[in-house]
């Protein structure tokens, strides 16, 4: 027991990755060979960085403790605020710098009144789910702005690759993915990210800004959900104030897919990219074999339900184990 | 007698009106080893947590080595040589314990503005050195702390505030929730701080710990020292009596 515990604790992403490798196989026979092909390849790559980039920032925020509802909301903002700019004449790297300040700008905000107020951010965050929201879609006159032609479509999202198999973004997203494991596993930084939601009281004890330390990893998930919502925005060509809807949700259920714990602390980012991975290839999946698309939500759901009760009892044993002692 | 590592100067805590701390005044002297005693609620966590900057006084002054001194936040205390050992406080259970030695004060390969890489190398290394050096025996620094007894778990933050070789040792509570066997070897350690040049305060509910291992008892009550005397020339009774 104590030896399944410590797989727990180091690699929660495990059982992600078994499930991750069984359903692949089982898509694979029942879609007659079509699940891996490169068209569908293609297909499964293209859209994972959007969902993948946002899995990321929730992970990070959840192993320090605290939830973001509002990232779906950013998502759609930022690339709207971007759009609207570009439409009065504003350069894209202008408008792209702008557009993150307001997405970093909102992960701030939830940081600062979830501390400052001490209220849960599961609180903070549902409310910057509306007034983001809101605020997309007033922004917008109610039609989405036209998008001018000379995008740097190249940077994030042509297709690239051998056999031009992902798109830029995909590039984006293994970089951005390598870059936030690193930081996580290796720098101070990220010692401080997992001490605050290990267990805030010795993390406080011992010095570290914990506040600034929450603020951070709000900002970050902001910003990385922001960009994402641009690189679907340029996939799509359209900025549309809808887009995002449900994501907050789909992206807590990644990370707690991945092996990440509600209570923080326990986590790692390859299992929030791994939860990802999951629901777009379930997405697919489901559709290849024929099965009726309305189930993906059910596939969904089920999982997560496992996942966690699957980490509570862990954790429970855990603490059994603990008082044992 | 030499003069006082720490001086206390008529330190006073309200908490909503409640007065927690009623101008308290103590000096401490370098490589005693203190035992503060007292019932809940009788201020003397309160005391602990302004000297290890968790809580700020109202009013009063806090000198150390005779030099007035600003802790507001636990960074200062430790800058200062001021480590702190919580009864459960100080160790997070799903990191590793190299990790855990060095929360907040990680050694850095390169860094940028306070962030960078830490040297994990170096952290396990001395962890294992640091961990023997207070002769415990653990099979690896990569071992996560929540997989530890609680015993171990105390020896582990000792082994980190004698690492960072600190003037003043606060032990807070450390003999709770341990077997008899892991208080005797607390108590050994709070014995053996002096001939290490360190000041302990032992804080604990156990009248017989502290008789056991301390030069000097101080007792609190209700915000105030009560009784302060040579660990000779009082009795548990006394002490006792007055709490």
């Amino acid at each position: 027991m104590k030896r399944l515990l410590k797989i727990y604790f180091e690699k929660p992403e495990l059982a992600g990755v078994l499930l991750l490798v069984i359903l692949v196989v089982v898509f694979q026979v029942r879609s007659n060979g079509v699940f891996l092909n490169q068209d569908n390849l293609r297909g499964i790559l293209g859209l994972l960085p959007e969902m993948g980039l946002v899995a990321i920032g929730v992970t990070i925020l959840m192993i320090c403790g605290e939830f973001d509802l509002s990232v779906g909301s950013v998502f759609a903002l930022m690339p709207m605020v971007m759009a609207i700019m570009m439409e009065g004449g504003t350069p894209f790297a202008l408008a792209f710098c702008v557009g993150i300040l307001v997405a970093a700008a909102i992960g701030f905000l939830n940081g600062f009144l979830t501390i400052r107020y001490a209220i849960p951010s599961f609180i903070t965050t549902l409310g910057m789910l509306f007034i983001a929201r809101s605020l997309t879609v007033v922004i917008s006159g109610g039609f989405p702005p036209l998008l001018p032609n000379d995008l740097p479509k190249w940077l994030f999202t042509a297709f690239v690759g051998p056999g031009a198999l992902f798109r830029m973004s995909f590039v984006w997203f293994v970089a951005i993915a390598c870059l936030a494991t690193f930081v996580l596993s290796r720098t101070n930084f990220g010692n401080w990210v997992r001490a605050t939601g290990g267990f805030l009281p010795a993390a406080s004890a011992m010095g570290i800004p914990t506040a600034r330390v929450k603020i951070a990893c709000f900002m970050l998930c902001s910003v990385l959900a922001g960009f994402a919502g641009m690189i679907q925005v340029l996939r799509l060509g359209s900025p549309l104030p809808s887009i995002g809807e449900g994501m907050e949700l789909q992206a807590v259920a990644a990370a707690v897919i991945g092996g990440t714990a509600l209570t923080g602390g326990i986590g790692t980012v390859i299992g929030g990219i791994i939860g990802a991975v999951l629901i777009r290839v379930i997405d697919n999946g489901l559709v290849l074999s024929r099965v009726d698309a309305n189930w993906f939500k059910f596939a969904i759901g089920t999982l997560t339900i496992f996942a966690v009760v699957a980490n509570a009892w862990l954790l429970r044993r855990a603490k059994r184990i603990k008082s044992e002692i | 007698m030499a003069d006082p590592i720490i001086s206390i100067r008529n330190l006073h805590k309200w908490y909503s009106g409640v007065h927690a701390l009623k101008d308290i005044s103590l000096d401490i002297y370098p490589n005693e080893a203190l035992g503060l005693i007292g019932d809940n609620g009788a201020g003397k966590s309160t005391l602990i947590n302004i000297l290890s900057g968790v809580q700020r006084e109202d009013e009063g002054e806090v000198l150390i080595e005779g030099e007035k001194v600003h802790i507001s936040n636990p960074r200062d205390a430790m800058r200062l040589g001021i480590e702190t050992i919580y009864q459960y406080n100080s160790m997070v259970p799903t990191m590793s314990i190299a990790r855990n030695m060095f929360i907040g004060r990680e050694p850095l390969k390169f860094a940028i503005g306070g962030i960078g890489v830490m040297d994990l190398g170096q952290m396990r290394r001395e962890s294992v050195k640091a961990i023997a050096d207070v002769d415990l025996h653990l099979r690896s620094p990569d071992a996560l702390v929540g997989e530890l007894s609680g015993g171990q778990r105390q020896g582990v933050a000792i082994a980190r505030a004698m690492h960072f070789k600190s003037k003043v040792m606060i032990l807070d509570e450390p003999t709770n929730h341990l077997s008899v066997k892991e208080t005797k070897k607390v108590i050994g350690f709070v014995r053996s701080l002096k001939e290490q040049n360190v000041t302990g305060i032992f804080i604990s509910h156990n009248m017989h710990h502290v008789f056991e291992c301390c030069d000097r008892v101080v007792a609190m009550a209700r915000g105030e020292i009560v009784l302060d005397k040579r660990i000779g020339e009082t009795s548990i009774e006394e002490v006792q009596e007055v709490l």
